[in-house]
Parts: C-alpha cells; sequence; structure tokens
C-alpha cells in the first residue's frame, strides 16, 4: 500500500516537473510547481515525517507559488484579467 | 564565450568542488551508527520534556541558528520592501474579486488564524512548528486582500507586530542570560510531556518566531500584491 502511494506521488512529481518545462502558460506552470510541492509532502508524509510534510505543503505549495505568481505579474508576464480589460 | 556562461561556469566548478569536499571529509557512517543525531534521538524527551524532537533540536539544541536564521530574514524582508518600494498614492487599484472568492476569504478567515494559533501552540508535543504555523497565519491575512485589493494590509501594524515580536524574542533571552549564565538558557519549569504548559521556554519562543514569520510573509506578499504592475 505504502509502496503504490510512494510510486504514484514520485511518478506524479516527474510528470508535473516536466509540464513545467513544457508548458507555455505561465500559470499553468507555476500551478504545477505547487503540485509537485503537493506530491512531494505526501511522500514526506509517507516517510514518517509529518513535520516536514506540513512545511513542505504550507511553504512550499502555497506561499512559495503565490509569491512566484505575484511576481510574474509585478513584472508584467502574467496580469490578473478583470472585467475592464475584457470590454 | 560571454560573461554569463564563464560566471556560470565557475559556478558549477566551485559548487562540484565543494560538494565533493563535503562527500570526502563529511563521515557518513558514523552519523547513523553514533554522534549526535543518536544522542538527540535518545536524550531530546526526558533532557526536555518536549516530544517533537525538530522543535527541540530548532529551539533548544540549535537556538542560537533560528536567532541567525530570523535576523537573515528579517534583513530579506527588508531589502525586499526597500526594492518593491512604496505605493503611489494616486495609482488605480484591483477591482474587487468575485463573489466566491470574497465570501469565502470571509468564511475562511477565522479558521486559518485558529489552526495557525493551533499548530504554533502545540509545536512542542506534536508535529507542527514555526514555518507551518507561520505559513498559515500570513495565509489568514493575504487570502482577504486577493479578496478584496482595496482594502491593503496595514503596513505599519505589521511592522509593529514584527519589531515587538523580535524584541520579545531578545528580552527572552537576555532573562535566560541574567538568571542562568548562558544566552537563550531554558526558562520556566520542564513540566510532564505532552502537556501544553511544558518543556521550558520552548513554547514561548515557538509562538514568538511563529508570529515573526506570518508578519513577514504577510507583509512580503501584500507588498508584492499592491505595487503596481509595469505595462
Amino acid at each position: 500500500m505504502l509502496f503504490w502511494v510512494a510510486l504514484i506521488s514520485v511518478v506524479v512529481m516527474l510528470g508535473a516537473a516536466f509540464a513545467v518545462l513544457f508548458l507555455e502558460n505561465y500559470l499553468a506552470a507555476t500551478a504545477a510547481i505547487s503540485v509537485v510541492s503537493l506530491a512531494l509532502s505526501v511522500l514526506f508524509f509517507v516517510l514518517q515525517a509529518p513535520d516536514v510534510a506540513l512545511t513542505e505543503a504550507a511553504v512550499g505549495a502555497g506561499i512559495s507559488s503565490v509569491i512566484l505568481a505575484l511576481t510574474l505579474r509585478r513584472v508584467g508576464l502574467w496580469r490578473i484579467e478583470t472585467h475592464k480589460d475584457k470590454q | 564565450m560571454n560573461l554569463r556562461e564563464i560566471s556560470s561556469l565557475v559556478f558549477i566548478v566551485w559548487l562540484g568542488l565543494l560538494l565533493g569536499a563535503v562527500l570526502k571529509i563529511v563521515a557518513y557512517d558514523n552519523i547513523l551508527t553514533g554522534g549526535v543525531g543518536t544522542y538527540i534521538l535518545t536524550h531530546a524527551a526526558p533532557e526536555l520534556g518536549a516530544e517533537n524532537i525538530v522543535t527541540s533540536v530548532l529551539l533548544a539544541y540549535r537556538g542560537l541558528d533560528t536567532l541567525g536564521e530570523l535576523t537573515v530574514l528579517f534583513v530579506a524582508i527588508t531589502a525586499a520592501g526597500l526594492v518593491l518600494g512604496q505605493r503611489r498614492t494616486d495609482a488605480p487599484s484591483d477591482s474587487d474579486a468575485g463573489f466566491i472568492l470574497r465570501t469565502a476569504a470571509n468564511l475562511l478567515f477565522p479558521f486559518l488564524i485558529i489552526l495557525g494559533t493551533y499548530i504554533l501552540l502545540q509545536g512542542h508535543f506534536s508535529p507542527g512548528g514555526v514555518f507551518q504555523g507561520g505559513a498559515i497565519l500570513a495565509a489568514a491575512f493575504f487570502v482577504p486582500i486577493l479578496a478584496s485589493p482595496a482594502s491593503p494590509l496595514h503596513h505599519r501594524v505589521s511592522r509593529l507586530v514584527e519589531g515587538l515580536v523580535v524584541a520579545t524574542f531578545m528580552i527572552i533571552c537576555l532573562l535566560a542570560l541574567f538568571s542562568d549564565d548562558a544566552f537563550l538558557a531554558l526558562l520556566l519549569g520542564k513540566g510532564s510531556v505532552s502537556q501544553l504548559f511544558s518543556a521550558y521556554s520552548l513554547p514561548l519562543l515557538h509562538i514568538v518566531i511563529g508570529f515573526q514569520i506570518g508578519t513577514a510573509f504577510a507583509g512580503i506578499l501584500a507588498r508584492l500584491q499592491e505595487t503596481e504592475a509595469s505595462d
């Protein structure tokens, strides 16, 4: 059981990491980075390190992808579309 | 080859030399069988009354390193604030997010505060830690900003909290210095394992550092969010 969970999370991590390289959309690439962190936190939990899993989920998947997204927006590579832009 | 390629080549060579030196010098055979790790694993809980070994290493055995880490974080946040700069007063702010995000943000706020405080309060006897609690507290204050960007975070308040928190940390350290002749020595009683009031002054330090990390993250996120994009 644990073997399969670990295997699935490693495969998900690899897939998401390759997706980061090949995705054209910056928003999708940022989301893929956070998927890598989420799968890594599952792996940490399987390896009996709940502390590290919590950190990875909160900092890796949460804060750092938000910082990445906001930085992309700040340098103008990704704009949040508002209603005004569409009209 | 331009300068950037040369410098990255030099960096790679340097990194390889560093890794090689580490592999050659550090005796990995001894780490599993003896050394500090085994000592801490067997002695941390009876010595400190803290069940969470990560916390006891972070705040007691290597407390001075944590103080240095806090200083680095403080300086990094200050530098980032300096680079990002102040917001122009006449800059147009983004319109509010949709109904779903605004309602969810209002609903989530108290629960995130409770979760973050819980993780900070019980970090010395169950899984949790300063970074996790701080990140969750920061998220609690950042989600409302994301929902309605027109009402920004009060930077003066957050900076005040950050300064107070660092001052409290230093006061705890100095109290230990004067009462026990050692910087960052353990204050208060040991208590029994798995109680809220136990493990000397570790819970106090835990809460203080968690708040510092939380305000630092919230401040940097809010600053990144509110500075206008260069179109």
